[in-house]
């Protein structure tokens, strides 16, 4: 059992275990928290695929942005009484429990079938991984095969912002 | 080494937690969150590809589902608060207009 192997599964276990107290839990604020947990723990596992850029870009945008708005939400709406609808054990979540996991076992199929060659020319990262997930690297594909999406993105975030600011105002003109 | 299939094992667990979290809860902020946790999940997949097969492109995608992801956290909170001012609730079983 290698170190990597070792930081791998503990990374994981946090990710996976954050996740499900994240859903199980009746109070959106423990929720938000966990969900930042399960972040947090993701960039640990971004970093061990060399993919710093990556990494940086999930706790700042994803921890810090979009979850400092959720729980900015959360609590602008003082959901103090959404707590009793806590939701005791119906069918409707054995149910959903029962898709979830056929489409659990759905994706490990299709993981198992690709198996074989595919897989195994894959068993070590390829060692270009170390210099593509730099911020220098990323920053030159960016910016010369991607600048056209990249110039895309900042309308689609202007169109965003003004969405939510007309949907978010007090009246409808 | 760590072979590609943990991470993609991993990946498919975490999307179905977020699976049984939009399927069973009744919170539109939870619901939103849990939406969050499937596109990480789907990055994770991305990232890792990407490293494995030593091609950037994997990264690119991730960079722009994390913009599609910050544009739909703002459109898709202002929708709540929308929805909060005028029924004062995010449950979604009370939130019916649409449905036939």
């Amino acid at each position: 059992m290698t170190s990597e192997l070792i930081v791998f599964i503990v990374l994981a276990a946090v990710a996976v275990l954050s996740g499900i107290l994240m859903i199980t839990r009746t109070n959106p604020v423990n929720s938000a928290l966990y969900l930042i947990l399960n972040f947090i723990s993701l960039a640990g596992i971004y970093l061990t695929l060399h993919a710093q850029f990556v990494a940086i870009i999930q706790i700042l945008v994803y921890a810090g942005a979009i979850m400092v708005l959720v729980l900015f939400v959360i609590m602008l709406l003082n959901l103090q009484d959404e707590v009793k609808l806590s939701e005791e054990l119906t069918r409707r979540h054995y149910a959903s429990l029962l898709f979830a996991l056929l489409v659990l076992a759905m994706l490990i199929e299709t993981i198992g079938w690709m198996g074989g060659d595919t897989l195994n020319r894959m068993q070590q990262q390829s060692p270009l991984a170390v210099t593509n997930g730099t911020v220098e690297r990323i920053g030159d594909v960016l910016f010369t095969s991607y600048v056209f999406p990249f110039e895309l993105t900042s309308i689609l975030l202007l169109a965003a912002m003004l969405g939510a600011v007309v949907i978010a105002k007090k009246r409808f003109p | 080494m760590i072979p590609v299939h943990y991470y993609l094992i991993l990946s498919a667990v975490m999307f179905t937690t977020g699976v049984v979290g939009v399927l069973s809860r009744r919170n539109a902020i939870i619901i939103f969150m849990c939406i969050e946790l499937m596109l990480n999940s789907v990055n994770l997949t991305f990232v890792a590809f990407s490293s494995y097969l030593g091609n950037e492109a994997g990264q690119m995608f991730v960079f722009f589902v994390m913009a599609v992801a910050a544009a739909e956290a703002a459109v898709g909170l202002a929708i709540v608060i929308a929805l909060f001012r005028n029924k004062q609730t995010v449950n979604i079983n009370e939130v019916n207009i649409l449905k036939w």
